[in-house]
């Protein structure tokens, strides 16, 4: 297994590589000066937008690569995903809910914990749906089920909505972006993806006991109640803080770990800290390419990262259809 | 390394819904021994060794393992003490050989060092004859080959007790012996080994003891030839058969004749 040692270094040296371009690329480019300089715009610029977006982007990507890798190591379902499976919907619409009752104004932390709320719910209705033992089928049908829910709630709020003018800032919000993001933002949500982060890795041996099914995780003493209530605080936490900061960014998760696992291998547990380094990396490297496309505005990194995974899900899907018939 | 332990089953009725799979099953195993635990499909054979590993809890009665409650006994040390060894056991991911056996030590969590964990990996490969199998991928493996594979995974946990839901099931003759010569050396070392297996003459080979299940019920619990009287035979499959003094490499022949007419 040479190539499993090289490849956690190779990808961090990627991230930090694609935080240098996220941070010098835009509508101006800053070179090395930029960073010397006493130039007020230069490093209004520099420390006010371009340091956060490339801060956020590494940690929504982290976030999205990690919850994919668990919840398909939890699931044992390499189609899991907290976009594919309506999670990121609900936590939309949680903090959708907290925009249109004016609770979000009264406290930075509302709209983050509404969103959490949100994706708590949903991976709670996600067990209940699937339960452990789901097929690929009833997987997708439970994630069109609570995305479906999540856009008619999200949906009816907007409909309801008195200001077109708010409306148009909540879809601008939901398309997802790190665009115009500030350090505050950063600062809310950063803890709660570190906290619900380490509630997932804290669940890494059932990951791995998963793989000999329900019976051999329980026959090797794992309690499964614990590692589910862990999953669903953790992922819960860490979708919900990313999706109130950044609003949806789909199939980072699915198409990360799929990507890895011929490289790291398939053992849940050790798929888990690579998927959130190359989540960094895919959201980093989306994030640069929006901002080098041509055109008056910029094209949301969601619309971005959709165009280019549902295509991959739609070949994912078919290669394991292919393998069952 | 001698080990003395006992598996008391007392009074043991399990119910689904309106349906009772055990009825007051009451035995009391010694390790040190092999145990095969046979009868009909639907018997309850599963659901017994479910309950004895402690996964399943019983509608009424008690699984004892040593004096405790089965089912009282912390997760990860009732793992350390009884491995099982589910009968369609599943393989979720492409992992390589040395990962699943290794996920056998799990139980094991930060008690053991690393080198020991891997030192416990190695001995159950080897006496599985698995190691050189340890970086293929499983999904690679024969049916045959996988179930040695899930076999020494079972092994790594260096339990003092291993339950086996038909660890036969899918292994050629060949493989059945050497299967089966394992769990007799496991014993010998003083583990205790329970398996449900359908095979008579196999079950004949093995066991020291017999376990026959009828609705749920103990119908027989003595030694092979014993136990599966040709009496008790007829009553629980409604099959002829007939043991023969004749003993084969220790083990005595049975010969089954057909469904019993009449």
């Amino acid at each position: 297994m040479t190539t499993r040692r090289w490849i956690m270094p190779s990808l961090l040296i990627v991230v930090v590589l694609l935080a240098v371009a996220s941070i010098a690329v835009g509508r101006i480019v800053l070179d090395w000066n930029a960073w010397l300089s006493q130039d007020a715009i230069g490093r209004t610029i520099l420390l006010e937008l371009r340091l956060p977006r490339a801060l956020l982007g590494v940690a929504i990507g982290a976030a999205l690569g990690l919850t994919g890798a668990a919840l398909q190591g939890y699931l044992r379902n390499p189609l899991a995903d907290p976009g594919t499976l309506g999670i990121s919907s609900l936590a939309a619409f949680g903090a959708v809910l907290s925009i249109f009752f004016g609770a979000a104004d009264l406290h930075p932390w509302v709209l983050p914990s509404s969103g959490v709320a949100g994706a708590i719910l949903g991976m709670a209705a996600l067990f209940l749906l699937a339960g452990m033992t789901a097929s690929p089928l009833t997987l997708i049908l439970a994630g069109v089920i609570l995305s479906s829910l999540g856009a008619a709630g999200i949906a009816l709020v907007l409909s309801l909505s008195p200001s077109p003018w708010a409306a148009g800032e909540i879809v601008r919000w939901l398309l997802g972006a790190l665009a115009d993001r500030s350090l505050d933002d950063l600062f809310i949500s950063v803890p709660l993806i570190v906290v619900g982060a380490l509630l997932i890795l804290t669940s890494r041996r059932a990951l791995d006991a998963l793989t000999l099914g329900e019976v051999g995780a329980r026959s090797l003493g794992i309690d499964l109640g614990r590692a589910q209530r862990q999953l669903a605080g953790g992922i819960g936490l860490v979708v919900g803080a990313s999706v109130a900061v950044s609003g949806i960014i789909g199939f980072v998760g699915l198409v990360v770990p799929h990507l890895l696992r011929p490289l790291v291998g398939s053992k849940p547990s050790a798929l888990l800290v690579p998927s959130a380094v190359g989540g960094a990396a895919l959201v980093l490297a989306g994030d640069v390419i929006v901002r080098l496309l041509p055109g008056g505005s910029e094209v949301q990194l969601g619309v971005v990262m959709s165009l280019i995974g549902a295509p991959f899900f739609f070949a994912l899907l078919y290669s394991i259809r292919r393998q069952v018939t | 390394m001698k080990i003395e332990s006992r598996l008391r089953v007392a009074g043991l009725t399990f119910e689904r819904g309106e349906r009772r799979i055990l009825d007051a099953v009451g035995v009391e195993l010694i390790s040190g021994n092999v145990t095969a635990v046979l009868g009909p499909n639907g018997a309850g054979k599963s659901t017994l060794l479910g309950c004895m590993a402690g996964l399943l809890r019983p509608s009424h009665g008690t699984v004892e393992l040593d004096g405790a409650q089965v089912t009282a006994i912390a997760a990860d040390e009732r793992a350390r003490r009884i491995a099982f060894l589910p009968q369609i056991p599943e393989i979720s991911w492409p992992v390589d050989v040395a990962t699943l056996v290794a996920l056998g030590r799990i139980p094991y969590r930060h008690r053991t060092s690393h080198a020991e964990n891997e030192a416990a990996v190695r001995r159950a490969m080897h006496a599985t004859r698995t190691t050189q199998w340890s970086q293929r991928t499983v999904t690679t493996l024969s049916g045959g080959e996988r179930a040695r594979v899930l076999l020494a995974r079972v092994l790594a946990g260096e339990s003092d007790w291993i339950l086996a839901d038909e660890p036969f099931a899918g292994l050629d003759p060949a493989h059945q012996f050497e299967a089966a010569d394992l769990l007799r050396s496991l014993a010998a070392q003083g583990r205790g080994v329970v398996l449900t297996i359908h095979d008579l003459a196999l079950a004949a080979r093995i066991a020291d003891r017999v376990i026959v299940l009828h609705r749920g019920k103990v119908v027989a619990d003595d030694t092979p030839e014993a136990a599966l009287s040709p009496p008790t035979l007829r009553e629980v499959y409604g099959i002829d058969a007939q043991w023969f003094s004749v003993r084969e490499r220790g083990a005595p022949l049975i010969a089954i004749h057909g469904r019993h007419v009449g």
